[in-house]
């Protein structure tokens, strides 16, 4: 089998087929080999592999330097012992095959079987005596193969190493971050202030209203609480809506929320003199 | 107050905030704890005394790249994974030899990520470790096309239990015989 590999290998095909026979004979050492219908005595030199079975091999691989590091570690091969003419033609018939078929995957490869098909031409072609002690252009594939196979090692020790959440396990410890800045206080004036505001800005927008209507402090204590507990917390102006309430619709809303605030239901603060008073429900504040 | 039982609420302090903080904590994290000035070198004994006291307990008293932190002594990871069986799905191979480059190689661009391993970088690995937060760009390298560069984060030294690169395993180990030509 070895034997077979060195022969064939070569072209991304050949290694591929030599993966595949080796893989077939240490899983299936009885297996018969039938191709459309015929039974097959031995695998044949040059065999095809059809394309989706090719991808899943690629898949096995990752890359042509891993597939070819395994044929180097694992049989021994040569990767200069390369028939050329046979692995031309089967190249050529290959890129045929894939042009339509993740021709991206297998580009890699492709390039891997010219690199290596141009380092055997270098090879046969003689050199002048002068130049015969120049670089083997063989060294730089191998450089490669030896910095991948390292970086190979380095991945599956990385992998192997305890992480945080996998096999390390860090204190967290609970604790409730109460938050250090304190509301400030709001004097009686502030507030009385801020309600002529309102009704200095509800006299721009007065109107002459005819009829009569009940106005319960009640009614709007809940109107407020609703409202806060949508926008959770307001400017003490947009509790009030001046353009189309009158007078005694925006006092009874003073009202409600002075009486929510006595019953302690309404947070009311302000950062500093003349600064905008914020209304919000108190039990949102301890939550 | 003795000076022992001063030293003793000291540590206390430092104990606390280690436990309950999400983070590793920086010497100037925990020199922050407290009101009066402390020496940087009174607060490391401070952590040093620390650790002895935490010597034969489940928890370990150790630094990592972002700093101080406690964590589970490794002989019962065992015990507290069977808490979430659904363990973390592994990183393909391909993730992680591409973080191995960047971590032994950095800073590299894709195309040195390419060169390396011989096949083309998948935008979709590089998305899972800058997900991850254990990798970064750093730069661009001025080249035509200013390719980014990256480089590993803190994290990931935080998240392998390291204080710096060089406590990676060093390259030297993973070199293999040479292939013969």
């Amino acid at each position: 089998m070895i034997a077979l590999l060195g022969a064939v290998a070569g072209d991304c095909v050949q290694l591929l087929s030599s993966v595949i026979s080796s893989y077939n004979n240490l899983m299936f050492p009885t297996l018969e080999i039938k191709v459309k219908g015929e039974t097959l005595g031995e695998l044949p030199q040059d065999l095809y592999i059809p394309p989706d079975a090719l991808e899943v091999y690629l898949e096995a691989f990752e890359g042509p330097l891993d597939l070819l590091l395994y044929l180097i570690r694992k049989h021994n091969l040569d990767i200069l012992d390369i028939p050329m003419a046979d692995l031309t033609r089967q190249y050529m018939q290959y890129v045929e095959k894939m042009r339509a078929i993740k021709l991206e995957l297998a580009g890699d490869y492709l390039l891997m079987s010219a690199m290596l098909i141009e380092i055997k031409s270098r090879m046969l072609l003689p050199k002048p005596v002068e130049i015969a002690e120049e670089n083997d252009p063989r060294a730089e594939l191998v450089r490669r193969l030896m910095e991948y196979e390292a970086i190979k090692l380095a991945a599956q020790r990385l992998d192997e190493m305890d992480k945080v959440g996998d096999g390390l396990y860090v204190a967290s410890a609970y604790y409730q971050h109460i938050s250090q800045v304190m509301p400030p206080e709001v004097t009686l004036d502030d507030l009385a202030e801020a309600w002529r505001n309102v009704l200095k800005r509800a006299s721009h927008f007065k109107h002459h209203k005819v009829g009569r209507s009940e106005l319960s402090v009640r009614e709007h204590m809940s109107i407020i609480l609703r409202q806060l507990k949508d926008a959770r917390m307001l400017e003490f102006t947009q509790l009030f809506d001046v353009k189309n309430d009158g007078i005694p619709k925006l006092v009874v809303c003073f009202l409600a929320i002075l009486e929510l605030c006595r019953e302690g239901l309404l947070r009311i603060t302000q950062q500093q003199a003349f600064s905008p008073i914020y209304v919000q429900i108190a039990a949102d504040i301890k939550s | 107050m003795s000076e022992t039982s001063n030293i003793t609420e000291l540590k206390n302090v430092l104990e606390v905030a280690l436990l309950t903080s999400h983070e590793p904590l920086l010497l100037d994290d925990m020199l922050r704890l407290f009101a009066e000035k402390m020496e940087r070198a009174t607060l490391r004994m401070l952590l040093d005394e620390l650790k002895q006291d935490w010597a034969e307990r489940t928890m370990e008293l150790v630094q990592v790249a972002s700093g101080y932190r406690f964590q589970a002594r490794p002989q019962y990871a065992d015990f507290l994974a069977r808490l979430n069986p659904e363990r973390q799905a592994k990183y393909s191979r391909a993730v992680m030899e591409t973080l191995a480059i960047i971590a032994y190689r950095q800073p590299v661009t894709r195309g040195d990520i390419e060169e390396i391993r011989g096949v083309a970088v998948n935008p979709n690995v590089m998305r899972q470790l800058q997900e991850r937060d254990w990798i970064d760009v750093v730069g661009q390298r001025e080249v035509p096309g200013r390719p980014s560069l990256y480089a590993t984060t803190k994290h990931f030294l935080d998240d392998l239990n390291l204080r710096s690169l060089s406590e990676l395993p060093p390259m030297e180990d993973f070199t293999q015989q040479e292939i013969p030509i």
